[in-house]
């Protein structure tokens, strides 16, 4: 897949201030990249200067192959953005709303009539199409900006905190409807301090502190780097009695008592099998054999902690 | 591009009639107010004619009309100061940003909203006060005028709507939009009185020059808004509040530098002033030449006749005189510390009135003086004598230090007038004008003070002698 968004040497100066510091990256088309990062890490400023509204103090980024500042008005076709606070018009109606957007993008007046209906059913705020946004909850008020983002059918589609302000229900909605995106090839960034959503979502992670992309990968490749082997946890049914078999050095353990046993194996294919043959052998019955969770926000804060860490000490 | 302006355009519109605080008054402006003031009207004819004072009904209706017409447009400045700032703080501009629109329609289009609701409000209100006189005294006006207080009247809404659109686009907040509002609203005061005078005076023709030169101002504030409009700048200053410790730090900072010192201001600081207001010191003189050229094409024109002033004679006994008079509110006694107070309070005085006028008012000490000194040589002329060698006589020996002084405290005047309209990329509106204004006090500081005092000295001392050696005999 060609790359649809790529920045090279990206970076940002306010002042004294670098809000973005040489990011490189690239995402693929019809991928999901969570951007995380502390408060004022550089995430909003990144995502404007991807959207066109700043202009990169030094290096380039490029959107489905357009310059970021020399092609700023078809970026600005190519993209949907979801701002992180909706800002929407409180005394126009939704379908007003939605329609002087489409308009703002050269939509054809019925294509944006039947788009912004079909978004609106899909969120399920059609049967509050004649009340004025002012009167919408937080949850509608980011839905509607969500459809806004949505309206112009973008191949790439910005979200910053997009279920910041939902119920869970709506949440699961828009985080269905981010999965359907990418399954029709939109290509997705989300900038999210929800790991749970980063990590059920995103292709990849990308994570900035102080401007500095400081991670970049895969959730699961991430939690390898950072925390090491996937760590493994065999319990049984009652006490052993004799030593645990250690398969000649393939394990590493972690921690180990008389009914279970923790460890890191670089093969967990090969490896588990053996150990329950084995564990068979000497008649200890298993009651379970499973990967130990490790959620992203281990990742993430070891990531920026070490970060913290290696600042303080320059 | 101004299809796109247009979509803005109606949006604003169609909000703006959504919100009764906007509607609520500019209903009462166009309906309630004309009626108020056409009673008001025949009262004031009814109590004048008694006393066969006709004239002061038929200046009265253009003035009303001009009065009836101003209100409405009040409101072009509140709708269009907070126009960029507001939706920032309510950020809903940053969708608006997101789309492919271009500045230029962007801006456009807040501009042409922010103006048409009042300005339809204003010529509704006209119309209302027109008809009520119509049927009450059957009072048709003059056509000319009335069309000349309909166009002042839009050339200054777009005058008001354009300039505080620039500072709604390069201000923080509403609050600090507002604050710099006062830079728009006290020369727009100004102005209404200039006009009322007119009006009162019968002075229709006047009324044309204002006319151009509101348009001029119209085109000069719209072409810097386009040029200076720049979606990055809006959304990349983070909302801030103002306050008095924040003013004076910045103040301090544009003021003092890096490091400071006397010799560093004359060695680097003043080199680089001038070069960098090279604009302004060019239009002040080209203010001032335009302005020696009329009054000598005036004396021209209107020459005196040579009776009256006969040869120029100077009398020593008259120097005596001048030096011993004490002065009076208009001219200072001729000595050094009377003149260079004198010269210093104008040009402090015009520069502040100055600020509050885009910095056109700045310009006017000067442009009064050249005017006169034009007018004299041309009488002189006229009489047959070197008005040259009178005005190297007379002006010369003080006037080649005074009046470089005067033209640098006027063109850094003119600056900092024009700073909050014309912010430079990257800066805002309150910044441009601090750092403006410390120009202007480190420029009269280290500058214009010390060159006015040496001025003062030679025109004491030296100038009288020149003039009656040349023409004391």
């Amino acid at each position: 897949m060609p790359p649809l968004i790529e920045t090279l040497e990206l970076t940002k100066q306010f002042d004294t201030l670098t809000a973005v510091d040489h990011l490189t990256f690239t995402v693929a088309e019809g991928e999901i990249l969570a951007l995380l990062g502390p408060n004022g890490a550089g995430k909003t400023t990144t995502v404007r200067m991807l959207s066109s509204i700043l202009k990169p103090t030094s290096g380039s980024a490029r959107i489905a192959g357009h310059d970021v500042v020399q092609d700023a008005r078809i970026v600005r076709h190519l993209i949907g953005h979801l701002t992180e606070f909706p800002g929407l018009y409180l005394r126009m109606r939704p379908l007003e709303y939605l329609d002087f957007f489409g308009e703002l993008q050269h939509m054809p007046r019925a294509t944006r009539c039947a788009r912004a209906e079909e978004l609106m059913k899909h969120f399920e705020l059609w049967d509050a199409r004649d009340r004025r946004l002012g009167e919408f909850s937080k949850g509608m008020r980011q839905k509607m900006a969500l459809i806004r983002a949505m309206l112009h059918a973008p191949r790439v589609l910005f979200l910053d905190e997009p279920t910041s302000a939902m119920d869970p229900h709506s949440a699961k909605q828009v985080r269905d409807a981010i999965a359907t995106l990418r399954g029709s090839g939109h290509t997705i960034f989300l900038c999210t301090h929800n790991l749970y959503e980063a990590e059920s979502l995103a292709d990849h992670i990308a994570v900035i502190r102080r401007g500095k992309l400081i991670a970049f990968g895969a959730p699961a490749q991430l939690k390898r780097d950072l925390l090491g082997l996937p760590l493994w946890q065999v319990r049984l049914t009652r006490p052993l009695n004799q030593p645990w078999p250690y398969l000649n050095g393939h394990l590493q353990i972690q921690a180990q008592d008389d009914i279970s046993l923790s460890y890191h194996t670089a093969s967990p294919e090969i490896t588990n099998p053996l150990l329950l043959r084995q564990l068979q052998a000497i008649g200890a019955d298993v009651l379970t054999l499973q990967e130990v969770p490790r959620s992203l926000e281990e990742v993430y804060l070891r990531l920026v902690q070490d970060s913290s860490g290696q600042s303080g000490n320059q | 591009m101004l299809s796109d302006a247009l979509i803005i355009t109606r949006r604003e519109v169609r909000d703006s009639l959504r919100d009764w605080r906007i509607v609520a008054p500019i209903l009462i402006l166009t309906l309630i107010f004309p009626w108020i003031m056409n009673l008001s009207t025949r009262l004031a004819i009814n109590f004048v004619e008694q006393y066969n004072a006709t004239i002061i009904p038929l200046r009265l209706v253009p003035f009303a009309v001009m009065i009836v017409g101003f209100f409405p447009i009040s409101f072009s400045l509140i709708i269009a100061l907070e126009t960029f700032v507001g939706e920032k703080e309510r950020s809903s501009l940053e969708p608006l940003l997101d789309t492919p629109i271009s500045d230029a329609s962007l801006y456009l289009g807040k501009l042409l909203a922010a103006m048409i609701p009042p300005l339809f409000a204003s010529y509704l209100g006209v119309a209302a006060y027109l008809l009520g006189l119509y049927l009450s005294i059957q009072y048709v006006p003059e056509w000319s005028v009335l069309f000349q207080i309909l166009m002042t009247t839009t050339m200054e809404a777009l005058v008001m709507v354009s300039g505080a659109v620039v500072v709604s686009s390069h201000t923080t907040s509403v609050r600090a939009a507002n604050l710099l509002a006062s830079f728009i609203i006290i020369p727009m005061a100004f102005l209404l009185q200039g006009e009322s005078i007119l009006l009162f005076w019968g002075q229709y023709d006047v009324m044309w020059y204002i006319l151009a030169l509101l348009l001029v101002a119209d085109v000069l504030l719209i072409r810097t808004g386009i040029r200076t409009f720049n979606r990055e700048e809006i959304l990349a200053r983070e909302i801030d509040e103002l306050n008095l410790g924040a003013i004076v730090r910045l103040f301090r900072r544009f003021f003092l530098g890096a490091h400071f010192s006397i010799a560093r201001v004359y060695r680097d600081d003043v080199p680089r002033l001038l070069r960098e207001n090279r604009l302004p010191i060019a239009t002040t003189l080209g203010a001032m030449l335009i302005a020696l050229i009329g009054g000598w094409v005036f004396a021209l024109w209107f020459p005196l006749p040579a009776d009256l002033i006969g040869s120029i004679k100077i009398d020593p006994e008259l120097i005596r005189q001048q030096t011993a008079f004490s002065g009076n509110s208009i001219l200072p006694r001729l000595d050094a510390g009377a003149i260079f107070f004198y010269n210093l309070r104008s040009l402090l005085g015009f520069a502040l009135l100055g600020l509050f006028s885009f910095g056109s008012l700045a310009c006017l000490p000067m442009v009064t003086t050249m005017g006169l000194v034009g007018f004299i040589i041309g009488e002189i002329r006229v009489l047959g004598m070197d008005g040259v060698v009178f005005l190297a006589a007379a002006l010369l020996p003080h006037g080649v230090i005074e009046l470089p002084a005067a033209i640098l405290a006027t063109a850094f005047a003119l600056r900092a007038g024009a700073s909050i309209i014309a912010p430079p990329p990257g800066v805002t509106a309150g910044e441009n004008l601090m750092r403006a204004l410390a120009d202007l006090v480190k420029m009269i500081l280290f500058v214009v003070l010390p060159l006015l005092a040496l001025a003062a000295l030679i025109e004491t001392n030296v100038t009288p002698q020149i003039l009656i050696w040349l023409y004391g005999r």
